[in-house]
């Protein structure tokens, strides 16, 4: 569903440019809003969720689905967590569906999907395990890296249970916004996938926006 | 797969166990009634932070649903176990597994002190208390994977909760790697039924055939050759 935001870069308490590539870790508090902007179209922007006081609560995936009755996230869309708990909200999406079931890519992965001799290509699992390794206050580790968020991702099913990867539906500009209802831990890596059709083979930078006041 | 067999046995439904399934053993799940679900995780036996991917397992084979010839990764590009037959059709791996409230809310609460051994189980618990004895927890729940339910998506992406499958539908799983297997007969959480569903499992373990080079598992996909080869040089270093 498209839903446009009425809040303006220009109130933000922090924006960021994320480069392809790079990681970005971040508490956004309760009822702050966050916005991921898609700078030059169809960047995949692998995202975990954990809650800030108990990083063993984090996203669900299937729990997430299951409650919307829908594979596909968009605005309206309330992301649960493996306790059950509403941890953010898709307030805003201009993008129109994101996807949550193609997971992130990692070495290993990558000799699976494309050629044994990718295993040595940036990833996104390094990006997070780099990430989680640099921030040792939240005592996290690989066993925290579950399944991801894909926002501007475009991997649809099929009635006949097939899963394909189809070109992206973002672009440049496109955006998609949350609001935070618990302490939320947000972990982002800019995807450098360099073997994927979906972003014509170039990672591009995103943005990130943030809003104390929710009103 | 008609070797002999090694050990089989039957679990009511809305149960839990695990149990360590080495490679080059298949393990047969059996509807026995129709109707029933088996909620499953897996890990590699020798270091427990590899195991089951949901969505690399989907995303290598370009598929929504599990069925003959696909391959359970693992989030290290090998394969735990392949599904070598099954006469269901769709075992589904997207929606999760039941939890307390769930079951609650949808059947109503039957406790310990009232049913004794009787008690309304729900997934989430039974998988919480399987992991413990690896020690594992909550920090290791990972998407399941759901024997015997069916869960369509229309057009739209909306969830659709398909036919059951029908009694004595059986699913085998051989395994690549040694693997610690979780799993539970509690009902799937997407189960429309008006009371709670309470169907048995029987298991059964063989010796698998060797694989060959031309495995229908194997050469379902480039994907799945490569995960191969991938889980042949782990297995490279020992006996395992």
């Amino acid at each position: 569903m498209i839903l446009e935001s009425q809040r303006r870069p220009a109130d933000a308490s922090f924006r960021q440019i994320i480069e392809a590539g790079d990681y970005f870790m971040r508490i956004l508090d309760e009822g702050e809003v966050f916005r991921i902007l898609d700078l030059e179209g169809n960047q995949a922007v692998d995202t975990l969720f954990y809650s800030a006081e108990n990083p063993a609560e984090r996203y669900s995936t299937v729990d997430t689905i299951r409650e919307q009755g829908n594979v596909y996230l968009t605005a309206g869309t309330s992301l649960l967590s493996t306790e059950g708990n509403v941890m953010l909200e898709i307030i805003a999406d201009t993008c129109g569906r994101h996807d949550t079931l193609g997971g992130a890519c990692a070495a290993e992965s990558n000799t699976v999907r494309y050629a044994l001799d990718k295993k040595t290509m940036h990833s996104c699992r390094d990006s997070w395990l780099l990430a989680l390794a640099e921030h040792e206050r939240f005592d996290m580790s690989k066993r925290d890296i579950t399944h991801n968020i894909n926002f501007f991702m475009n991997v649809p099913v099929t009635p006949a249970g097939g899963l394909t990867f189809e070109d992206g539906i973002s672009d440049a500009g496109k955006y998609v916004e949350l609001i935070a209802r618990m302490k939320t831990i947000v972990l982002i890596s800019n995807c450098p996938q360099l073997n994927n059709p979906c972003n014509a083979y170039n990672p591009t930078p995103i943005e990130v926006f943030v809003w104390r006041d929710a009103s | 797969m008609d070797n002999e067999i090694i050990y089989s046995d039957t679990i009511p439904g809305g149960r839990h166990w695990s149990m360590l399934m080495r490679a080059g053993n298949v393990l047969r799940l059996i509807d026995e009634e129709g109707g029933a679900n088996v909620g499953m995780l897996l890990y590699n036996s020798e270091n427990t932070l590899e195991r089951y991917n949901m969505p690399d397992t989907l995303k290598g084979q370009h598929t929504f649903r599990l069925t003959k010839g696909n391959c359970l990764y693992s989030d290290m590009g090998r394969v735990l176990c392949s599904i070598i037959e099954d006469t269901a059709g769709w075992h589904d791996t997207a929606t999760g597994t039941c939890n307390s409230n769930l079951v609650e809310k949808r059947w109503g609460h039957r406790s310990y002190q009232e049913a004794r051994n009787d008690y309304i189980r729900n997934g989430r618990d039974s998988f919480l208390i399987e992991l413990g004895k690896y020690g594992l927890g909550k920090r290791d729940l990972a998407a399941n994977i759901n024997f015997f339910s069916r869960i369509e998506t229309d057009l739209d992406g909306n969830l659709i909760f398909g036919k059951p499958a029908s009694a004595a539908a059986h699913v085998d799983l051989r395994f690549e790697m040694n693997t610690i297997v979780i799993f539970h007969t509690c009902p799937h959480p997407l189960n429309p039924a008006s009371t709670y569903p309470s169907r048995p499992v029987t298991y059964e373990i063989r010796r698998a055939n060797p694989v060959t080079i031309n495995d229908a598992c194997r050469t379902l996909r480039e994907e799945n050759e490569r995960a191969f080869t991938n889980t042949l040089l782990y297995r490279a270093g020992g006996d395992t």
